[in-house]
């Protein structure tokens, strides 16, 4: 009986596309925080900088009624919270972990204090512009592929696309190669001329940007909400999958649609109203399927240098 | 072409380049000749942009130049291939490569220009090299050519080379050398830094031999003869000498057995080696730091695994024991930088001095430590060895080095221990404090216990040790006792020499 | 010249946490600054509020009233202030054993489990005995849901940051299941998500009457002298102390950094697990979803600021749990949001981190 309802068509383009709009918002953020890593600097506010991006983002759209205005404040939001990231940690070498920590308490407590005193506490939520579904004509009806890759919001597509965008620039340019280097091999970058201190704020900075849109992803997107929750963990389940990706955006993409699937498949198991599987059980599951990504390691190892502060010698 | 005039140089308490003179001509090979602490690298690291001369000029083609940072220097045309190679291991050649100059396809990578580049370099020095292969899986002296060639695609026309030679092997060495003789064809000049006298003797034009930060001389090399050589590197003076007893050796308490280590990347650090010491003796192991030493004595100890033979202490075998394990067989280790692997620099002086002990009664019963006795421990220590300091509660890292150094020292043979290692115990310090652990050590030498003494300091092997042997590329020597040593032939098995030769 | 590594399967602890950012208390400058970083946040808020149309004098005053101008506010702040010391011990001995456990708020949840379990399925006892079991009982649960993390940290390196985090998420999950299913109260006749009350042998009593503290506040006091017991007085604080200053050293000295550092994390934990036991114990008497917001990111600033020594947590509990009671009646009266606390919060760690930047380099140069 179960089973039926599974395999229906209806069902699984559904689990499909929503599994995509899901994975969008993490995947941003991990795209983001690929190349933050790759350059050395583990960058856990990220969860502060989505948390920002979404309400930046969302008020960007309240005020002027359209979400690309939104997109931007998203990512000047976000930006700036991560350039402070990366003046404390990368300027001052401080601890890179105690600085993501209080970056992520900065921002809740920031974007709180905001959303409280703008929006003040209301009971019907309030809603902006959002991003609207665009589906491509044609494509959009193939069944199963349509619903999953053809008929989303701009910022999926945005998204796709610059999945391979990012794999040319890590790997194919000179650019990339540099931030490899200065992720692998701080001194040995320097002695060859690379600026390692340049390198790690443009990775840090991009890491922000990105994390911004995926938090305008969680608000203007999927829904037109904001709620001091949104992100509920979706930053650090993120720098997870960065680690389960490898490093490299492509796999990075697998593991964030896995994620997501997973997201999707729950939330429509709910909605089948199966009481046997308490709601917790399913909500749980992308969160185990987090940590068993992080268990089950596919032998790729981190940048050399990741963490660790660099120290120019004088 | 380089005139180096008058340079001086002090850190702290220590004069590590004296009025040097040096100069370099154009398309010359000239060897920088001395023992580890002669001021080779200080000298160099100046001419490197590293350091800032106290005194003294550079000339460099003509004009006097202030280099201010390697970054500078390489612009001038100056490049250096350090000991420890810069290009990055997870990189492939040609990713290495690229990473030093523009690509021809901004902002694209091209690696397989990079890789052409790279191939057709190797085949004007006669090197085989895949570009795409990591730097990782290279030999070292594939690595160390690739560094060389990426120093001179920058446009340098002076490479420094700095002991390159400490880690190839024989054949590779050959290869270098090949590698040195192309360069100069095309009119660069190289400064061979180093400690070796075959090598000075084999490739370089002329020598200038360094001792205790002092130009000794500056010769031609066919005027000159590898025993000659030795003698200026090593010289006559030894600073003092301590009246001791001849040794009275007892049972044997440590037995090597062939051990072999094997290092992440395949390089073989020990093979085969092999010693034997007893009880009231010390064997001193004299060689160049980088020949394997730091793992033969992280093997005794526990900390190092091996691959193969044996290691018995006191007659029951510990190749694969813990490091408390070794430690509670009485065995007492003061590692190379004590400072730093061997103490808690933030901890206090009392916390400092159980370390290695700190689960042993008297300092703790039951997992709760016995304050007073640490602290009578601490006192005892600090008195005994005279170490200064306000209270045994400041922090350890306000020691001066030497108190640093004797702290450690107290605090191991204050376990009373039947087998004592020490890898380089006096490295930095001043004479007062050498003095002091000399004596110390020859102390525990007529106690009767064994000392198994690694130095890179020749004088302070000859000082100390009643046998010596030679470490060099992981294989030790047999022992020579200490009265039918002589100087110039340590010095020339310290540099590869075989034993034995004329 | 190789250093070569010791035995391959020991996990080399890269970059302690918390090097450079111990406090000693007896050293004046540093209560100084510690001072110092108060006022600068406070300052820097007082400009936001302002900003915001509210005066910040009349904010300030509210909250300090509402924390200390009564009986109530003052037990409050200690109330607030009980789960605090104990996260804030369990993160004290886990960033300076080297361990980053993030992931108190999933550890407390999990105590305040094992301690509704003792005090709901157990017959009355003696009242000392039934506390007893339920510290015992708060405490192993803790330490269980931080052994895996702790486990994988050390056996085979895996970053412990991100697993204590999901494992936060996961025990809100566990106790929202729990609460609404096999342990709810069904005897109340409006049911609600909560479970039944715990026996009243098991309650931790008031020490004022017509307040909410309660002697939960003693053992937390007690288990700061414990703590500080281990770390100044015993071998393995010792032990846990070397590994997270110099793992080389320790291994030296003949330390098993294995053992060490799951240790570490098996206290740490169970000390977050007591914060959930005085919350349950103490505080509600019933198990229910929400009983830590955010508490273990909080502890993260009160163990920092208070230089990550025992003594140090409790003033710095005390501080941020008034905080937290002036911030209630700062909104009630001048209509700032509670949530400026974390600003607050956040602010004070980042000059926690600033100072010891500059202590680094001042001592370096």
């Amino acid at each position: 009986m179960f089973l039926e309802k599974v395999l229906t068509v209806a069902f699984i383009s559904g689990v499909l596309g929503a599994g995509m709009r899901l994975a969008m918002p993490i995947l941003f953020a991990a795209l983001g925080e690929v190349f933050a890593e790759r350059s050395g600097v583990l960058n856990i506010g990220i969860e502060g900088m989505m948390l920002t991006g979404a309400f930046c983002g969302f008020i960007g759209s309240y005020l002027t009624d359209s979400p690309w205005i939104g997109l931007v404040f998203a990512i000047l939001g976000a930006g700036l919270l991560s350039l402070l990231h990366a003046f404390l940690s990368i300027s001052l070498g401080a601890d890179q972990v105690i600085s993501g920590i209080a970056i992520n308490l900065l921002a809740l407590g920031l974007i709180t204090l905001l959303n409280r005193a703008i929006f003040g506490l209301r009971l019907i939520p309030v809603s902006a512009a959002n991003f609207e579904s665009i589906a491509i004509p044609g494509l959009s009806e193939i069944p199963i592929l349509g619903p999953f890759l053809f008929s989303h919001h701009a910022l999926v597509y945005i998204g796709l696309i610059l999945v391979p965008i990012i794999y040319i620039v890590l790997f194919k340019t000179t650019f990339g190669l540099r931030v490899s280097s200065v992720g692998e091999d701080p001194r040995g970058a320097e002695a060859v001329g690379v600026n390692v201190g340049r390198i790690r704020y443009i990775c840090v900075a991009i890491g922000g940007v990105l994390a911004g849109i995926g938090g305008i992803t969680l608000s203007l997107a999927n829904l037109s909400l904001f709620k001091e929750s949104i992100v509920s963990g979706r930053g650090y389940i993120a720098i997870a999958i960065v680690m389960f990706g490898g490093w490299n955006p492509v796999s990075v993409l697998g593991a964030a649609l896995v994620f997501g699937l997973v997201d999707a498949l729950q939330l429509y198991i709910q909605s089948l109203g199966i009481t046997q599987l308490p709601s917790q059980l399913l909500i749980s599951m992308p969160y185990v399927v987090t940590i068993l990504f992080l268990i089950i390691r596919f032998g790729s190892s981190p940048p050399s240098a990741l963490s660790i502060p660099y120290i120019k010698e004088n | 072409m380089l005139y180096m005039n008058g340079i001086s140089k002090r850190f702290a308490s220590v004069l590590a380049n004296d009025r040097i003179n040096f100069e370099i001509r154009e398309g010359e090979v000239h060897s920088l000749l001395g023992e580890n602490g002669a001021g080779k690298s200080t000298l160099m690291n100046i001419l490197y942009g590293i350091f800032q001369p106290d005194e003294g000029q550079i000339t460099w083609k003509g004009e006097i130049i202030k280099i201010q940072n390697p970054n500078e220097a390489i612009t001038k045309g100056i490049a250096m291939v350090h000991q420890h190679l810069t290009l990055i291991p997870i990189f492939s050649v040609a990713e290495n490569f690229i990473l030093s100059r523009r690509s021809t396809r901004e902002p694209f990578l091209d690696l397989q220009a990079a890789g052409a580049a790279v191939l057709k370099l190797a085949q004007e020095f006669n090197i085989a090299i895949d570009p795409w292969e990591k730097v990782s899986q290279l030999d070292a002296g594939t690595q160390q050519w690739l560094e060389i060639i990426r120093a001179l695609s920058r446009g340098a026309d002076l490479l420094i080379l700095d002991e390159p030679t400490s880690v190839l092997t024989p054949q590779e060495t050959e290869r270098l050398f090949k590698t040195i003789e192309l360069l100069v064809e095309k009119g660069k000049s190289v400064c061979f830094v180093t400690h070796k006298l075959q090598e000075t003797m084999r490739i370089c034009n002329r020598v200038t031999i360094l001792r205790r930060g002092k130009v000794v001389d500056t010769v031609n090399v066919c005027d000159t003869n590898e025993r000659e050589l030795a003698r200026m590197m090593v010289g006559r003076d030894i600073q003092f000498h301590i009246d001791r007893a001849p040794a009275n050796p007892n049972r044997v308490v440590l037995k090597v057995e062939k051990v072999n280590i094997q290092a992440k990347n395949r390089h073989q650090v020990l093979k085969g080696a092999s010693l034997e010491l007893r009880g009231g003796e010390i064997l001193g192991i004299a060689g160049v730091a980088g020949n394997g030493q730091a793992e033969l004595a992280k093997a005794l100890t526990g900390l190092q695994a091996i691959q193969g033979g044996k290691i018995v202490i006191d007659g029951e075998e510990t190749s694969h024991l813990s490091p408390k394990q070794v430690s509670q067989k009485g065995v007492a280790y003061i590692p190379d930088q004590a400072w730093k692997k061997a103490s808690f620099s933030d901890f206090s002086i009392e916390q400092n001095s159980i370390i290695r002990s700190h689960w042993e009664e008297p300092f703790s019963k039951w997992g709760v430590f016995n304050r007073k006795e640490i602290s009578r421990h601490a006192k005892n220590l600090v008195g005994g060895f005279d170490i200064r300091t306000t209270s045994e509660q400041m922090l350890a890292k306000s020691l001066s080095g030497g108190n640093m150094q004797k702290l450690v020292l107290a605090r191991e043979l204050s376990r009373t221990p039947n087998l004592i290692i020490a890898v380089n115990p006096t490295a930095g310090l001043d004479v007062g404090a050498k003095e002091f652990i000399y004596k110390t050590l020859l102390g525990e030498r007529t106690k009767g216990r064994a000392i198994l003494l690694i130095s890179a300091d020749l004088d302070e092997i000859m000082e100390l040790s009643d046998r010596i042997a030679v470490i060099y590329a992981g294989e030790i020597s047999e022992s020579i006792p200490v009265n039918e040593v002589n100087l110039e032939e340590i010095g020339y098995m310290m540099a590869g020499g075989k034993q034995g030769h004329d | 010249m190789g250093e070569g590594e010791g035995d391959d399967d020991i996990v080399e602890l890269n970059h302690p946490p918390h090097k450079g950012v111990i406090l000693f208390v007896h050293d004046l400058k540093e209560l100084g600054f510690g001072l110092l970083s108060i006022i600068t946040a406070l300052s820097i808020v007082a400009i936001i509020i302002s900003i915001a149309g509210i005066n910040p004098i009349e904010a300030y005053q509210a909250l300090i009233k509402g924390s200390f101008g009564s009986i109530n506010g003052i037990s409050e702040t200690f109330v607030k202030a009980t789960p605090l010391i104990f996260l804030g011990l369990g993160i004290t001995i886990a960033f300076r054993g080297g361990m980053w456990n993030i992931g108190g708020d999933g550890q407390l949840l999990l105590g305040a489990l094992g301690a509704t379990v003792i005090g709901v399925y157990l017959p009355s006892m003696p009242p000392v005995l039934h506390i007893a079991l339920s510290l015992v009982g708060g405490f192993i649960f803790g330490a269980l849901w931080a052994a895996m993390p702790g486990f994988f940290k050390m056996r085979r390196g895996t970053n412990e940051i991100v697993i204590t985090i999901m494992l936060n998420y996961l025990a809100t999950f566990l106790i929202a299941y729990l609460v609404s299913g096999p342990m709810k109260d069904t005897t109340q006749l409006i049911p609600v998500p909560q479970s039944r009350e715990i026996v009243e042998s098991a309650v931790l009593p008031r020490l004022i009457p017509l307040t909410r503290i309660h002697s939960g506040f003693l053992i937390a006091l007690a288990a700061v002298g414990v703590v500080w017991f281990i770390l100044e007085r015993t071998v393995l604080g010792y032990e846990i102390k070397a590994v997270g200053v110099n793992t080389d050293a320790a291994r030296y000295g003949g330390i098993n950094i294995f053992n060490t550092g799951f240790v570490v994390m098996l206290l740490s934990g169970g000390f977050a697990g007591m914060a959930g036991m005085s919350e349950i114990s103490g505080v509600h008497h019933y198990l229910l979803d929400g009983i830590s917001p955010g508490y273990g990111y909080l502890a993260i600033a009160v163990a920092l600021f208070g230089g990550l020594n025992p003594i140090g947590v409790v003033f710095s509990a005390l501080f941020f749990g008034a905080l937290n009671v002036g911030a209630e009646s700062m909104q009630r009266a001048v209509g700032v949001p509670t949530a400026t606390i974390y600003l607050l919060e956040g602010l004070v760690v980042i000059f926690v981190l600033a100072r010891h930047i500059l202590k680094r380099r001042r001592r370096s140069s």
